[in-house]
């Protein structure tokens, strides 16, 4: 038998934030979406005829940027909650210029990849580094257009600490993309 | 996306003003970009009105190539043009996209947008008790980007290359290279593009409804006190988020194998001697993908049809469904094994013969729940007190094509016995009757069923009857011929099949003549319910709240639900949602609502425990309605 108190909680109505479930379905999806791209790149492997190349070198130091900006996202989140707006506003930014560098730095990485003769026209090999790169990149900027949206609210004084689903459904993407990209990149170093 | 989420946010918030202001929205906010989500659902089932009657009446043209070959169809160049070639016969090349876009249309236009769409949208918040969709804006935007993906698929049918004919499976090379036959070519394309619409409105529904199925149920609806029509939309929910990103990353590598060079899927091709320059793809890779999704798109289809049979079962034989809890057991079965199964589409594709075996394992198991589900069914109705509906009808018409096509599953299922009977009739055979013919059984007695709750009218009985025993006999008639030409060999497709004829005339034309005068009559009967169907919305008898004498919430809204739902409170649930027969007790049914304390004379003893827990359910109001203005 549940005691009169486990029930209550049992039912009480929307215990999660709505938004914030919905904002956890959509990784969902995305995350089944790269599930896929991995397991088509495990079994395509498997069956042989696969150039073996090294990833370049500014792979490794765009993943150090976006784990940075994820660092820079938390603050920004400790800062809402505190009602600290100055330092909300400065590490929002900090987030979304990281954001950016992090595109520049993969664009330039792609340049890095043709100099090796690797191109997305080819063995599939390199082909799937080019797709997993280039699709995360597409949804890095739908982050960015989160973040964006969010730094204006922060501009605007909308974001405090009782107005925190906005920053928390900002935060968990932006988190998701970065932990999406670092195993991205440990799947790609691992399997190469 | 994400902007959307936080607009929603902003709408939602509006939404809530507008309970308070109530002002009339006007014309285009109420019946074209609506966010209420009993007009949404409207909206789907219209869409997918029209799509069955496209997608019918393709079949109807290959039929007429099969059953009658040398059948004189100028009479059809007004509508198909040059697709009929000068010997006024069907083009070859346009039988094999009439073949690819009957499935295209039916398997996800009609069966998953049509079926999800209408009903899910419909039914999950009137049956958990919820004002509306948990983001009425992301609801909106589910249905139009189905409109929008639609649109460009209907659009494909009119190109002068044809729409896509690479079969619905979109099989690559065939449909990786333009130059492989006309329909490769810019059909595939709209095809493709149309499909990425549709997974992108399919994600948004499907998140929508398992997050409002998962917070927004009124006060005491707790998961065990949800009717299997939830729980039902819930799975194939599920299904759909696991699924559908599966198929947009295959058609995402097909679309960069066709339009950008990679070689994905393709290698060392010759097309009229030339060798492509394409080296190192892999062609059953794509298949493994794409039956990663094919394969739970089955179960999308059927799981909702055999939801809603319970509820219809259990509400017109009066008796409780039997087994509540193993049904909700077998659906999450059901959904579990869905995704491990898929490759045993692909038992002679040169698959691993070994990995064979495990999918055919695995794909005999699923045996077991759809085994539950049927007994279910068939002890719900046992010494029922069976009142026949059209709706009634249907639901027991889906129980028997459930059974009769899913036994030829299990025969299919074994890999021996497939590679004698793969992309034969027999296939055509089974899968038509136990997912094409059991869900559309399901839609349409979804459809006879809340009908009244939709429109506030009641449909014409008696053309209910005569649609229902047209279509269940005329079913049989097409479908369980194909039993006896697939074992004999004949293959699916094909736009003639002489091998089994004696001097190269075409084999078993006598059975398809039959097959194909049964589906012209069947589908010609639909027409029956079109008229039934548009007649009842404008002139059919005014529906009362509670026609069917049904336990479930949507019952207990007014007979034309306005926006919100409920013009007062939001119902509190206290019972599971089938006290049909309760012995003692003065009606045959007691609703959902009504709390155990009120009907002390038919409680059980473990029954009248509950009465203490009432107050605590009652308690939540405060709180249920403050999340509303969240």
């Amino acid at each position: 038998m549940k005691t009169e108190q486990e029930l209550l909680e049992a039912q009480t109505p929307r215990s999660v934030n709505p938004k914030i479930f919905t904002m956890w379905l959509f990784i969902v999806s995305i995350v089944m979406l790269f599930a896929a791209f991995t397991s088509a790149y495990l079994v395509r492997k498997a069956e042989g005829n696969w150039v073996e190349f090294n990833l370049p070198d500014l792979f490794y130091y765009s993943t150090g940027v976006l784990i940075a900006s994820s660092i820079s996202m938390h603050a920004a989140l400790i800062a809402a909650k505190k009602d600290q707006f100055n330092a909300l506003r400065l590490s929002i930014s900090i987030t979304f210029v990281l954001g950016l560098l992090f595109l520049v730095m993969q664009y330039y990485g792609w340049s890095q990849l043709v100099e090796m003769n690797v191109y997305f026209v080819g063995n599939p090999s390199g082909s799937f580094v080019y797709v997993f790169s280039g699709l995360h990149g597409l949804h890095l900027i739908s982050g960015l257009v989160v973040l964006l949206v969010a730094l204006v609210a922060a501009f605007r004084l909308k974001i405090n600490a009782k107005a925190l689903t906005q920053i928390k459904i900002c935060s968990t993407y932006w988190h998701f993309l970065d932990a999406l990209w670092v195993y991205l990149f440990l799947f790609l170093l691992i399997n190469n | 996306m994400s902007t959307a989420i936080s607009h929603a946010e902003e709408v939602h918030t509006h939404a809530h003003d507008h309970e308070h202001e109530h002002h009339e929205p006007n014309f285009i906010q109420k019946y074209i970009f609506s966010e209420d989500h009993k007009t949404i659902a409207k909206q789907y089932l219209i869409m997918g009105i029209l799509w069955a009657f496209i997608g019918g009446s393709l079949s109807i043209m290959f039929r007429l190539q099969l059953g009658f070959p040398e059948m004189q169809l100028e009479w059809l160049r007004p509508i198909l043009g040059s697709w009929i070639d000068e010997s006024g016969k069907i083009d070859k090349e346009f039988y094999l996209a009439l073949v690819t876009m009957h499935g295209t249309i039916m398997v996800f236009f009609v069966l998953t947008a049509g079926l999800s769409g209408t009903f899910s949208n419909f039914l999950i918040p009137l049956q958990i008790g919820a004002r509306d969709m948990a983001s009425g804006f992301i609801n909106m935007l589910s249905f139009w980007f189905f409109f929008l993906s639609s649109a460009i698929m209907f659009s494909s049918l009119f190109i002068e290359t044809g729409p896509a004919s690479g079969g619905w499976v979109i099989y690559p090379p065939l449909s990786a290279l333009p130059q492989a036959m006309p329909g490769s070519g810019l059909g595939m394309t709209l095809w493709l593009t149309s499909m990425a619409f549709f997974i992108v409105s399919s994600l948004m529904g499907g998140i929508n409804y398992i997050c409002t199925i998962i917070n927004l149920r009124t006060r005491g609806m707790t998961f065990t006190k949800m009717p299997l029509t939830i729980w039902s939309f819930f799975f194939t929910a599920i299904l759909g988020l696991l699924s559908f990103p599966v198929l947009l990353s295959a058609a995402l590598l097909l679309i960069f194998d066709r339009s950008f060079g990679t070689s994905f899927y393709l290698s060392e091709i010759y097309i009229q001697g030339q060798a492509l320059p394409n080296v190192g793809g892999s062609a059953i890779l794509y298949q493994h993908l794409f039956w990663f999704l094919g394969h739970p798109e089955v179960y999308i289809v059927l799981l909702p049809a055999l939801g809603m049979t319970s509820e219809i079962i259990a509400t017109n034989a009066r008796k409780p469904i039997f087994g509540y809890r193993a049904m909700i057991g077998s659906l999450m079965g059901i959904t579990v094994l869905a995704f491990i199964v898929w490759a045993h589409h692909m038992f002679v594709t040169g698959m691993n013969p070994f990995l064979g075996s495990v999918f055919m394992f695995l794909t005999l198991i699923i045996a077991v729940p759809s085994a539950v589900k049927a007994f279910n069914y068939i002890t719900t109705l046992w010494k029922g007190n069976l009142i026949f509906t059209p709706a009634m009808l249907f639901s027991i018409g889906l129980v028997s094509l459930f059974i009769s096509g899913g036994v030829t599953g299990i025969i299919l299922g074994n890999s021996a016995l497939d590679i004698n009977l793969h992309d034969t009739y027999f296939v055509v055979a089974h899968f038509h009757l136990v997912m094409g013919s059991a869900s559309f059984f399901g839609l349409m007695a979804g459809v006879y069923h809340w009908f009244p709750k939709m429109f506030g009218r009641m449909m014409n009985k008696t053309l209910g009857y005569i649609h229902f025993w047209a279509t269940f006999v005329g079913v049989y008639a097409v479908f369980f011929p194909m039993h006896y030409t697939g074992i004999a060999g004949f293959p699916r497709r094909y736009y003639s099949f002489t091998a089994l004829g004696n001097d190269g005339q075409n084999a078993f034309t006598d059975l398809n003549q039959f097959i194909t005068v049964a589906a012209i009559l069947t589908f010609s009967s639909q027409a029956i319910f079109f008229f039934n169907f548009v007649y009842s919305i404008f002139k059919g008898k005014k529906a009362t709240e509670n026609p069917w004498n049904s336990n479930t919430l949507e019952w207990t809204t007014p007979v034309d639900p306005g926006h919100g739902n409920w013009p007062g409170e939001i119902p509190a649930v206290y019972r599971w949602p089938y006290d049909y027969s309760k012995p003692g007790a003065e009606s045959d049914f007691i609703p959902q609502h009504i709390p155990f304390s009120a009907t002390p004379e038919s409680n059980l003893p473990e029954e009248n425990e509950e009465i203490a827990k009432e107050k605590a359910i009652e308690s939540l109001l405060a709180a249920q309605n403050e999340s509303y203005n969240r």
